[in-house]
């Protein structure tokens, strides 16, 4: 009896602050006052019933480090792009070749790639996030060693070939053979981990719009990916997010390029379908 | 181990011959999810237990919950209701259940379980992300600590 007093009564309690702070904001987002960038769109199929609209964590910041992605002059994660297009001409490993060799130029080669992965690879026969890709060229072209699944060269090569993207749709397939990575990366979304017990729906899915202590919850999208953080001072990868967040859940996280974290973001990147690419984008 | 030791000491010097405090998996709840024996035996105590709530390495209740009265501790969430009078509506032996398992009472919740040591997916040594086993966790709050937190959530009176 008590138990329904109690719960009307914080039904009734709960709605209110809600109501009040849970908006996303209206600002919009334009690039160099030239790309416009889709960070508020219909949800995808897949999410009927669970969230009516998809939002970039750019709505969720303040005003300030919002206005650090307006011209690409203000944003810092293009110094890590510039660095990378160094790279990206750079003859390294035992067949003498860069990038450029088989690419040519990145502005052209690359548009639309990360709007489409993490994507299924036939001939490797596993679904494979942009990282993995680039490490295959690494190891299988260049003969170069493979960077370090989530080090700065990686998150700087991402970040670059992500740029050539932006303001395109994110559009990746969950259907035919990614399917099944697709549907463990979902469960994994959902599982309670940790000592406290929490899953990224109940954060990022039930909560966003909400403060929890400090933070401004978003609904944990990875369209911004590699996202230059203010707090660190650095590029930052989907999968060192990811274990940050496991972390805070008092859990053992999975590795940076493990089976899961690729799953999960197979499945997160696929909640933002119909978002642009906003990479490399700015957060608190 | 060393949890259990502590508090032994810690009765002992207080001069009480009161029974250790049970270990999380056998604290017995009502139908309801409620507490009704205190962990302790001893009367908890509100200003601890207001620490509690506002400490990040401890409670932190404040970061889900608003609570006016302790206002001086900035950033209140909001994933869960305000505390503001909750001692008024809730008797002790519900907010003692709520805080050491509150998913004995609404079996959803996102609000952790304060003290409970078991049935975790892949528990973690605090927050450092590495595994822990799960014979070696300590609940969240100590025994008396879930005792100072209800003593404080009784002071919450509209
Ligand atoms: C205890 C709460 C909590 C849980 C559980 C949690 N997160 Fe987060 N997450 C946060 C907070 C706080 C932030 C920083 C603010 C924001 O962007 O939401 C964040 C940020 C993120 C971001 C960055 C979003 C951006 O726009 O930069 C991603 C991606 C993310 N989380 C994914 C996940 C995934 C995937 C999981 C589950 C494996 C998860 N989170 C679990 C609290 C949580
Ligand atoms: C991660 C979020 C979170 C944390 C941390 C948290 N709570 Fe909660 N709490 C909730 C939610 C959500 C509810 C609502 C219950 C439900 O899910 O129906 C709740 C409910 C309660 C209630 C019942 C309120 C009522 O109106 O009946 C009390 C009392 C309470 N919490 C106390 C605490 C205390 C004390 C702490 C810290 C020791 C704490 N909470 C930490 C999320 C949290």
């Amino acid at each position: 009896m008590k138990r329904k007093t109690g719960r009307a009564f914080m039904a009734s309690l709960i709605v209110l602050p809600v109501m009040a702070l849970a908006e996303a904001d209206d600002d919009t987002l334009i690039i160099n006052e030239e790309i416009e960038i889709v960070t508020k769109a219909e949800a995808p199929a897949h999410l009927e019933g669970v969230v009516s609209e998809v939002i970039s964590g750019w709505h969720f910041r303040s005003d300030e480090t919002q206005a650090l992605e307006l011209d690409d002059f203000e944003n810092p994660a293009l110094v890590y792009t510039d660095q990378a297009l160094d790279t990206w001409n750079a003859v390294e490993g035992s067949e003498g070749k860069s990038c450029a060799s088989c690419h040519d130029d990145v502005e052209t080669s690359m548009q639309g790639v990360r709007a489409v992965y993490p994507k299924w690879d036939e001939k490797a026969g596993e679904v494979q996030t942009l990282s993995m890709q680039i490490n295959d060229c690494r190891e299988a072209n260049m003969g170069a060693e493979p960077y370090k699944y989530d080090s700065a060269p990686m998150a700087a090569m991402e970040a670059l070939i992500s740029l050539q993207s932006r303001g395109m749709p994110v559009d990746v397939a969950i259907d035919g053979p990614a399917a099944e990575t697709w549907e463990q990366g979902k469960e994994l979304y959902y599982t309670r981990t940790g000592q406290l017990e929490l899953s990224c729906a109940n954060c990022h899915e039930q909560n966003y719009g909400n403060m929890i202590r400090a933070d401004h919850l978003s609904q944990g999208q990875i369209n911004g990916f590699p996202t230059y953080r203010l707090k660190n001072a650095k590029l930052n990868t989907v999968h060192g997010r990811f274990k940050g967040c496991v972390r805070d859940t008092r859990a053992e996280t999975y590795a940076a390029g493990s089976p899961e974290f690729v799953a999960l973001e197979l499945y997160v990147a696929s909640r933002g379908n119909g978002l642009s690419v906003e990479a490399p984008a700015v957060r608190n | 181990m060393k949890h259990v030791l502590l508090t032994l000491a810690a009765v002992g010097f207080a001069g009480q011959a009161f029974a250790t405090p049970p270990v999380p998996s056998e604290v017995e709840f009502d139908e309801y999810g409620a507490v009704e024996a205190s962990l302790t035996g001893e009367p908890g105590d509100p200003a601890r237990g207001a620490e509690v709530m506002v400490t990040r390495s401890l409670g932190n209740c404040v970061a889900c919950h608003q609570v006016d009265d302790l206002s001086e501790a900035p950033f209140h969430g909001e994933v869960g209701p305000p505390l503001n009078g909750v001692g008024g509506y809730r008797t002790e032996a519900e907010l003692r259940g709520i805080v050491i398992d509150a998913k004995m009472i609404f079996p959803e919740t996102m609000m952790p379980g304060f003290y409970k040591t078991t049935g975790f997916i892949r528990p973690g040594d605090g927050y450092t992300g590495k595994a822990a086993k799960e014979e070696d966790l300590e609940p969240i709050l100590t025994a008396q600590q879930v005792e100072d937190v209800v003593a404080y959530l009784m002071t919450l009176q509209d």
